[in-house]
């Protein structure tokens, strides 16, 4: 038989998550600190609106670009959170979770061999969704002494003549990185310079413990070329639900409306209709999942300066990131022992990004009395660690 | 500070005050004071412990009671809920707007018990114009709390 494969799939690396995955789930007993997911339910109010849309017969497709009152709430909630404009008609698409948008938004705007700036440690998709796209990925190297955030520097020293876009991952997972008013527009100055586009995944606006989140869309002149990638997963706590969409200029709009009809004729239509009430009446769910997340934040850097554990502290997402070079060790051997001797499970920094080495992720999507135990068996095993290699506790 | 502190304690109220200041991100000498300031304002008024007596050998009976009652000139409902409210075996005494005025409910050993109070000392009361028992036989959620089932995390164990 001929080779029944594509080289361009076979040869994208598979997601470093996988291959932890499957050591943990055949372990039963296994505590972990590795889901990139809330921990809360989506909210009572919310499900119910998506059964009450399904009891109503609403069991159809949507037109491709999603609810014209969904469209309709989302500008509504981007001119309230935001202070940006779009028109619900030709600047909004809504998709199946963040991660078509990501894909479909690439694919819309890359020419073979475009290059696609990709600071990491990121979300693991950007680099393969740009990889299928026809386009180069070139990863920009984030550094901890910059609190994982972008600066124009880095940015600058990355761009060619081939950049066609940047994709901007903030709030960051698995950093928890965030990027303030004055760090975007500083970036915002070298991407007009250089006429390129930006995608700003978004997905963790709403979970910022510091001021409230900026987004590069609201930077002067860069709305229009800007892709906003935000959704409802994390926000609303609504990951199973798949709902997601993109906002920017309507020429981009378009052709990514164009790919989504072809490929996914439009998103989920009960989770369209949750999604409004989300909108609608969220707000006051979204302010108590954020309180909960910044006390359980507060609780683990606490927790990592008793243990002595390096960690910067991250103000967004539901990430930690620590830093555990002290020991001498690979992200995934620490990983590795951490599971197999305290049955812990945490996400090594490799899986995002080769520049994680070096660093965990730690995730506190989790009620504090399971953060405590586990991080309990963090203490045990770090003092297991240094005592092993002679150093005073 | 305030209102936040008084979210977490009214779910847990045994957490210890060292941790609630790290959460918190204060020190744990505000969180002392700012807790015995609202002890003595009367916001916090006590710290119970939630039973689901169901699961106990213990047998307990509750009832939830609606009472009609005359008000009384210059005293309004005051005066007839403070003598409901003083038998201890009266866990609680709401005005309530609407069909009747009290809501009373009530927690005894057996059915008889209950039976017994009501026709015995609440409706002897001489303002009390009708009462209507309805005796508890199931509770599913308590305070904020879901006592029929317990939470299971269904989620993957590692996602990206």
């Amino acid at each position: 038989m001929r080779n029944p494969l594509s080289d361009r799939i076979v040869a994208l690396k598979p997601s470093g998550i996988r291959k932890f995955f499957d050591i943990v789930s055949e372990m039963d007993d296994a505590i972990s600190l590795g889901v990139g997911e809330p921990d809360f339910d989506t909210p009572w109010h919310i499900r119910d609106e998506g059964i009450y849309s399904l009891e109503k017969g609403r069991t159809f497709y949507t037109s491709n670009a999603g609810l014209k009152e969904l469209k309709e709430e989302i500008c509504n909630y981007l001119k309230r959170k935001q202070g940006l404009t779009y028109d619900p008609a030709r600047e909004v698409l809504v998709t199946v979770g963040g991660s078509e948008a990501i894909d479909i938004g690439l694919r819309a705007v890359l020419n073979p061999g475009d290059e696609v700036l990709i600071p990491q440690p990121s979300f693991v998709s950007y680099e393969p969704c740009a990889i299928m796209a026809g386009g180069v990925p070139v990863i920009i190297e984030l550094k901890a002494e910059n609190e994982f955030r972008l600066t124009a520097q880095e940015l600058e020293n990355a761009i060619t003549d081939k950049t066609k876009v940047l994709v901007l991952p903030f709030p960051n997972n698995p950093t928890g990185a965030i990027m303030e008013r004055a760090d975007l527009e500083a970036v915002a100055e070298v991407v007009k310079k250089h006429d390129i586009l930006v995608m700003s995944d978004e997905i963790y606006a709403e979970l910022t413990y510091k001021e409230k989140h900026v987004s590069i869309a609201e930077i002067e002149g860069m709305q229009e070329r800007t892709i906003l990638i935000n959704g409802f997963s994390k926000a609303y706590a609504m990951t199973g639900w798949r709902l997601g969409y993109a906002c920017g200029p309507k020429e981009i709009i378009e052709q990514m409306i164009k790919i989504h009809q072809f490929a996914i004729m439009c998103a989920p239509t009960t989770s369209q209709y949750a999604a409004v009430e989300a909108l609608r009446n969220g707000d006051g769910d979204v302010q108590e999942m954020r309180t909960a997340y910044n006390q359980r934040r507060r609780y683990l850097m606490n927790a990592f300066r008793e243990m002595g554990l390096e960690c910067f502290e991250p103000f967004g997402a539901f990430y930690v990131f620590p830093c555990i070079k002290e020991f001498g060790m690979t992200s995934e051997q620490f990983a590795e022992r951490f599971l197999a001797e305290e049955k812990v499970a945490v996400v090594p920094g490799t899986a995002f990004g080769d520049c994680g080495e070096g660093y965990l992720r730690i995730s506190y999507a989790y009620s504090l009395d399971n953060l405590k135990v586990a991080i309990g068996k963090l203490a045990d095993f770090v003092g297991k660690l240094r005592a092993e290699q002679g150093k005073a506790p | 500070m305030r209102e936040e502190l008084l979210a977490i304690v009214e779910k847990n109220s045994r957490i210890d005050l060292k941790e609630l200041a790290v959460i918190l991100g204060v020190e744990e000498i505000d969180v002392v004071n700012e807790l015995a300031a609202l002890e003595s304002e009367g916001i916090i008024c006590g710290y119970h412990t939630m039973i689901d007596w169901e699961k106990t050998s213990i047998e307990k009976v509750s009832a939830l009671i609606e009472v009609r009652v005359t008000p009384q000139r210059g005293q309004g409902f005051d005066n007839i809920a403070e003598r409901i409210y003083k038998y201890p075996e009266v866990t609680s005494v709401y005005l309530i707007s609407g069909g009747y005025d009290l809501l009373v409910t009530l927690e005894g050993k057996s059915l008889k018990e209950i039976s017994g109070f009501v026709s015995d000392k609440l409706s002897t009361l001489e303002s009390v114009l009708s009462t209507a028992t309805h005796f508890i036989l199931k509770k599913y959620k308590d305070h904020g709390t879901i006592l029929a089932k317990k939470y299971e995390d269904t989620r993957e164990k590692v996602t990206p």
